[in-house]
């Protein structure tokens, strides 16, 4: 039917206008494509009863209605567009089906072999409430090894793979070769330090060989808030589907509770990590990200607590009480202030202007800093009085690197405020000051139990 | 003539599938079709009608597939499907019950010549 091609013009027109359309979200790629097959047989007819190119695409473009009408009736029929969906093979078809569903069968291998890697041990004779200490300081090293397989599997990026490996031997090496005394503090504080120092390895797994650059680290940092959310929200529908369990089992008067704590608890546990990992990786770029929408929300909430307290202490003239556990409860709120300014700086436009939020998250930073200073102030004045106890030192040790990571990211922030500094100087201090965490954890580990005698 | 949205929205429906149940089309022809048998009188934005498609492969009315069409392009035919037959005549006689109706009105009040004699007294 076509008369001869109009010319470049008409082609690229018809591109603007796919390129509008294929911008709704209601519309798929699929419709534009009969979308347009209808526009260019009315261009076609047009300019056969002697339109010029450009009239007819006008005209034709005029008969198929408003954009935004269009889209409304495309909505309309199929709502449930507006919803992103995750399908777990694809959205769109033939955009490599098969490559998703290979990734689908590798995850959840993966997590099959995490959930097996759990109950090794007990054919080894360590059952698992007789030996509860061994499977804490070896909590990380029964998924992360596997996680980073997946990543290394994925990213195809062999050349590291030794390094990896290496580094994980390490690990269990110092999980398992100290002698520490029955219930030991450096004992519980290795439980605590090797996952952290582990990430490390799982981070440059991930990167796949861009953790040397910013984008690289950042990524990570994305995926790490997000795995965060999905590992809670499977946590919360398996706690669910324990309960049901628990309950309609008792009816018929057996007790779950046994299998619950030695298989169901752990290797579900275990599991779960790989297949929120694997729904992380999935959904990316589908779904928006959740973690720096929940910062946007709480980062007012707690630069507003921190300043009522600074304005309370100043008021009032209340010292610290220094409890037991109020130093690590300031490092968990200084992880907390992190975590916010991590992932809302992970979703931020760099490029765009200082902005009310800016300020915001500068107020979070000083106040946060400005508190944990009294709370340091009383610990100081009290030091001698206490002693160093391994808990003690590790506590202040992660209180020291919190507050320079933050001290100085309110400089840079500062400096961004004023127009004296970039955003990206900001990213790349914090990108940058990632290995720290897990360096002083790797110290934790392996120099604190023979610094502390095993206790 | 402007033909009312709410009536255009309601008649698409029996107009699609009538269309369909003379043979297999694709949404532009489809379009001509309804020109052509209105007189130029109901005219459709063009793309208003894949929305209705879309509509009736999802009821299962119609059954759809891609085709290289004769221009070389891939197009998107519509096929009548054995459901969409029988709304087709489910349809026919909703709106020929709402056609004898009005025919009825029209002769009564305004002694509308061009409506048939209607069923009841005249």
């Amino acid at each position: 039917m076509a008369p001869p091609s109009p010319g470049g013009s008409l082609e690229e027109q018809i591109d603007q206008w796919r390129s509008y359309l294929r911008r709704r979200q209601a519309i798929h790629s699929v419709d534009a494509a009969e979308l347009e097959d209808h526009l260019r047989e009315q261009v076609g007819v047009l300019i056969a009863a002697g339109l010029a190119a450009d009239e007819a695409f006008l005209v034709a473009v005029k008969r198929m209605g408003a954009l935004d009408a269009l889209s409304r009736e495309f909505a309309r029929e199929h709502s449930e567009r507006l919803w992103k969906q995750l399908v777990v093979a694809s959205m769109d078809p033939g955009e490599l089906p098969a490559r998703a569903r290979r990734e689908a069968f590798v995850a959840f291998t993966l997590a099959v072999a995490a959930a097996a890697l759990v109950k090794l041990p007990v054919l080894f004779g360590l059952d698992m409430k007789q030996h509860q200490a061994f499977y804490g300081r070896n909590a990380g090293l029964f998924v992360l090894p596997l996680l980073t397989g997946y990543f290394v599997w994925k990213r195809r990026a062999d050349t590291r793979v030794r390094w990896l490996a290496l580094g994980f031997a390490v690990a269990i090496v110092f999980a398992n070769v100290y002698p520490f005394a029955r219930g030991a503090h450096t004992e519980r504080l290795t439980m605590l330090h090797l996952p952290i120092a582990l990430g490390l390895l799982v981070g440059v797994a991930y990167a796949g060989g861009r953790w040397g650059q910013v984008a690289g680290r950042m990524d990570f940092i994305r995926f790490s808030g997000e795995l965060f959310i999905y590992y809670v929200l499977i946590a919360l529908g398996g706690g669910v589907l324990t309960g049901f369990m628990a309950m309609i089992f008792r009816s018929i008067g057996i007790d779950v509770e046994p299998f619950f704590q030695s298989w169901w608890l752990p290797c579900g546990a275990a599991g779960a990590v790989l297949v929120a990992s694997w729904l992380v990786e999935a959904k990316q770029s589908v779904v928006e990200n959740m973690a720096p929408v929940l910062t946007r929300l709480f980062t007012p909430l707690f630069a507003a607590v921190l300043v009522t307290f600074l304005g309370t202490v100043l008021w009032t003239g209340r010292g610290v009480d220094i409890q037991r556990n109020v130093l690590i409860g300031f490092d968990l709120l200084l992880v907390v202030v992190i975590g916010l300014l991590l992932y809302s700086m992970s979703a931020r436009n760099p490029s765009a202007p200082p902005g009310v939020f800016d300020v915001l998250q500068v107020v979070l930073l000083v106040s946060a800093l400005l508190a944990d200073a009294v709370a340091l102030w009383a610990i100081a004045a009290r030091i001698t009085e206490f002693g160093f106890s391994p808990n003690r030192v590790a506590a202040l040790g992660e209180n020291v690197i919190l507050l320079v990571n933050l001290a100085w990211s309110a400089v840079l922030y500062g400096r961004f405020l004023r127009g004296r500094g970039t955003f990206p100087d900001l990213e790349k201090w914090q990108t940058d000051y990632l290995p720290v965490y897990a360096v002083w954890a790797a110290i934790v580990v392996v120099v604190f139990p023979p610094a502390f005698a095993w206790r | 003539m402007d033909i009312n949205k709410d009536l255009i929205a309601a008649s698409s429906t029996p107009i699609v599938l009538a269309i369909l149940a003379e043979g297999d089309s694709y949404g532009y022809a489809i379009l001509q079709r309804v020109r052509e048998l209105s007189g130029g009188d109901m005219e459709w934005t063009d793309g208003m009608l894949y929305p209705v498609l879309h509509r009736l492969e999802r009821l299962g009315h119609v059954a759809a597939r891609w085709k290289v069409a004769d221009s070389g392009r891939r197009r998107k035919y519509y096929r009548i499907t054995s459901a969409g037959r029988a709304q087709l005549v489910e349809e026919r006689r909703q709106w020929q019950a709402v056609d004898a109706t009005l025919r009825g009105i029209w002769s009564l009040r305004f002694g509308d010549a061009s409506g048939a004699a209607p069923a009841t007294r005249a």
